[in-house]
């Protein structure tokens, strides 16, 4: 199975089909995610109008996860089968898990501003966040800091993988510590401690973030494989 | 075993042979302290609040400044290529030179914090734990450093990027480490933060060299 779609050629042709099908339920669900979170949902009885932040903050902070997770294991894969396509996916997913995790932390700061009174604090759980942030960038400056790309691959590699131990912090981090960012409320063992017409539009942000980190994906890798090519064809030519 | 100490051996006389380099790691260490009583100014009260995590940031710094020359001088030579070659584990090798950059850097550090700590005004109920917190904290500031050592070889602009790697991975030691002195100050237990250092040192002992070794090996290639 793996095996099968790690051809980079038939990879290439499943990603030209699939791509737009990602941009356009990326543009329905966000569309519709948005409308039901800034629109139609109700204003929080607590946090007022600034609840509605968290219709952006949540999903980035899943997909900043997700996306950490998503290199990890394409790092290992990388690594432990040799798929060229597992490397360019890491390679791929890192600037836009950066993206995300800042987006998560920006959004974030916007709304402690009002409802903590500061912009930020050292909590674990930001602190954490923080910390992906900087294993995020490390990965990217270790991976384009050698003269042999295939280097920097393999090197960047290993580093997602030490760096991996922070996610399950993160995660865990608002159980194992008292910190003032409030613990989990949508993924529990008792289900959702969350109303229905707040969920609804948060789930759709979700799966809208989700399906636009695809249609990324599946764009950068296509052009991190013609990129190749182009290294190739330019390597032939010089070397006759 | 014996591969383990000849390799151990064998990083100690250079590093004794090079002689000042060593201590300027040292030096570097004490400088970095004392700018901050001229930063924060020198009222003794800040001071002493800030002690235990002034001298913890300093002594990572100071840890961190020697690990570049881990592998790369061995790399650039190509003993390292001969090193994995030999019949002892990459991971025994690797062991065996992070020991031996402990010995002449965490252990130097750890004999000068305490009189770092007399001039930050550190209260003195802190200094044994200071040591002990140092103790088990900064092996594990040279397992985890070895990872990003080994990872940058052979890479542009080693020194920045190193930094970048592992000063994130750094930040979990750090807090314990800090905490830990501080809990004694202020009157309370410490033993938790002391047994989530063990538990990183712990952890970092098979892990590290494991992954260093890889980051070798793929250096190598």
């Amino acid at each position: 199975m793996l095996h099968r779609f790690a051809n980079p050629t038939r990879f290439l042709r499943i990603a030209t089909l699939v791509q737009p099908w990602m941009a356009w339920s990326t543009i329905l669900l966000a569309g519709a995610g948005l409308y039901l979170g800034l629109l139609s949902s109700p204003a929080d009885y607590q946090q007022g109008e600034s609840v509605r932040i968290m219709y952006v903050h949540v999903p980035a902070a899943w997909m900043a996860m997700f996306c950490y997770t998503g290199m990890a294991v394409s790092a290992g894969v990388g690594l432990i089968w040799k798929h060229p396509l597992a490397d360019i996916a890491a390679k791929a997913t890192a600037p836009v898990g950066a993206c995300f995790t800042f987006l998560a932390l920006f959004t974030g700061a916007l709304w402690g501003k009002p409802m903590w009174g500061t912009w930020w604090v050292w909590d674990a759980r930001l602190t954490s966040m923080l910390v992906l942030l900087f294993l995020y960038l490390g990965y990217i400056a270790l991976a384009n800091a050698f003269d042999d790309p295939s280097r920097g691959t393999r090197a960047s590699s290993i580093l997602v993988l030490v760096g991996f131990v922070n996610v399950p912090i993160i995660k865990f981090s608002v159980d194992w510590w008292n910190t003032l960012h409030q613990p989990a409320s949508v993924i529990k063992m008792d289900g959702p401690s969350i109303d229905a017409s707040m969920l609804w539009p948060l789930l759709l942000m979700a799966v809208a973030f989700n399906t636009y980190y695809l249609w990324v994906l599946l764009i950068r890798i296509r052009a991190e494989i013609v990129a190749n090519k182009i290294r190739i064809l330019r390597l032939k030519q010089v070397h006759g | 075993m014996s591969g383990f100490m000849s390799i151990l051996k064998r990083d100690l006389h250079l590093a004794i042979r090079q002689g000042m380099d060593n201590m300027m790691v040292v030096m570097f260490f004490v400088l970095a302290v004392v700018l901050f009583p001229f930063g924060v100014g020198p009222e003794p009260n800040i001071l002493a609040r800030i002690a235990a995590g002034v001298i913890w940031v300093a002594a990572l710094l100071a840890s961190m400044l020697s690990l570049e020359r881990l592998f790369q001088t061995d790399y650039e030579d190509g003993s390292l290529e001969l090193l994995t070659l030999s019949p002892i584990a990459l991971e025994v090798i690797v062991l065996a030179k992070i020991t031996a950059h402990w010995l002449t850097t965490g252990l130097p550090l750890i004999v000068a914090a305490p009189l770092l700590a007399v001039l930050l005004n550190m209260n003195t109920e802190g200094f044994p734990m200071l040591i002990l917190a140092l103790v088990l904290g900064t092996p594990s500031l040279s397992l985890i450093g070895a990872v990003g050592a080994a990872l940058i070889l052979g890479s542009r602009r080693g020194g920045v990027l190193l930094a970048l790697l592992i000063l994130p991975l750094y930040i979990p030691v750090l807090i314990f480490g800090v905490s830990a002195v501080d809990a004694v100050i202020g009157g309370f237990e410490s033993k938790a933060q002391l047994l989530i250092l063990s538990a990183f040192l712990m952890g970092a002992l098979p892990l590290c060299p494991w992954a260093a070794a890889a980051g070798v090996r793929q250096a190598i290639e």
